[in-house]
């Protein structure tokens, strides 16, 4: 292996200078293929271990089954959309929600060691805090409908059906794509 | 191995990766439709390729059954209508479902307010689901692959996505030198 490649791996290495000085500055991200493949293991450690690639849909559509449900069982079970989440162990013991919990830990940790974390509400440079956390919200509420629609999202859908070839996960992929640059100009000012 | 502590190591590998890439970052992710930064799709078609080869050569050598791993179901209208809402939901967000758990992990409050929406989304949709229904069960498929819809060999699809890959990687290291 050249040296070459294994400079590019440092960015996925854990910093030892962390907490030094209190200036010190964020480590820069890592080589986006070497990210990139790195991510394709784990998917594929997934695929070994578990006989499922990853999501996160699925979480939010599970713990939003379980809400329903505590709010009102019998509306629950008549939902033909929630309704397929309450069997067997129910809602809160989703594989998903436990995947999701590992993301939101699993992220953490790694910004922790690369001296990234820290309290923000990221934006565009037009874009005022209120205005970004509106869109913030309404683009998180129109994708939900149409994961719901589309019966996954980047990581279930896209990902993981697109490296096991599924059509839908690509026609999903071509679609996705094809939205969000079809829909770029109208939102830029909220990040150019 | 325990299925749920598994979930949970698969997820820590799979936040930390997404983090190291710079995904917990909403405006390095709107770059991608702006062609100033295609970090989102070189991860993400790395990412692909890796997984897709090692799925192939491990069933290949006999290590994976690749018949026992769950293969995301096609159902071509709602797929085509639910990813053109998922793309424009995408690029007003900044973030998709998973990236916006590492965003609100690593301090990020847009993060938060993606996540908030996206599960009101899901419930909103679910609750109004009845008029839906028919739509959303409709032109299925079922487990479909690529190189049974074309008809081809599944080593010759490989083949092709790698190709496809690799010359999409170099298009976009060039639109990015431009940007």
């Amino acid at each position: 292996m050249s040296e070459g490649f294994w400079k590019r791996f440092r960015g996925l290495e854990v910093s030892r200078s962390r907490g030094k000085s209190a200036t010190a500055r964020p480590q820069a991200y890592a080589d986006p293929y070497v990210a990139g493949t790195c991510l394709g293991l784990v998917l594929l450690a997934s695929f070994v271990i578990a006989g499922r690639g990853l999501g996160a849909s699925g979480a939010f559509a599970s713990s939003a089954a379980g809400l329903v449900a505590a709010a009102s069982p019998a509306r629950a079970a008549a939902n033909p959309y929630f309704a397929p989440y309450l069997g067997a162990g129910g809602p809160w013991s989703e594989w998903l929600l436990f995947e999701i919990a590992g993301v939101v830990l699993g992220g953490f940790l790694s910004a922790l060691a690369a001296g990234r974390l820290r309290a923000a509400i990221e934006r565009g440079p037009r874009l005022g805090r209120g205005s970004r956390l509106a869109c913030a919200f309404g683009g998180g509420a129109v994708m939900g409908i149409g994961a719901v629609l589309a019966r996954g999202c980047t990581s279930g859908l896209a990902l993981t059906g697109g490296a096991l070839l599924s059509a839908g996960s690509w026609l999903f992929m071509i679609a996705a794509f094809a939205g969000a640059y079809l829909f770029a100009p109208m939102v830029r000012k909220a990040w150019r | 191995m325990n299925p749920f502590l598994a979930a949970v190591a698969i997820g820590i590998a799979f936040g930390w990766t997404l983090e190291r890439a710079g995904l917990g970052s909403a405006p390095k992710l709107a770059g991608q439709f702006y062609f100033t930064d295609l970090t989102v799709f070189k991860v993400m078609f790395s990412a692909i390729v890796t997984a897709m080869l090692g799925a192939f050569w491990l069933s290949r050598l006999g290590i994976l059954d690749l018949s026992q791993v769950y293969v995301p179901e096609t159902y071509l209208l709602p797929q085509l209508a639910g990813g053109l809402l998922f793309g424009a939901g995408f690029v007003i967000a900044g973030l998709c479902p998973g990236t916006s758990c590492v965003a609100a992990a690593t301090g990020r409050g847009d993060g938060a307010m993606v996540m908030l929406g996206m599960f009101s989304g899901v419930l909103a949709t679910g609750l109004a689901f009845a008029p839906l229904c028919h739509f959303y069960e409709s032109t299925a498929r079922g487990p479909l692959v690529l190189p049974d819809l074309l008809h081809v060999n599944y080593g010759v699809i490989v083949f092709a996505v790698v190709g496809m890959a690799l010359i999409a990687f170099q298009f976009a290291e060039r639109l990015e030198k431009r940007a």
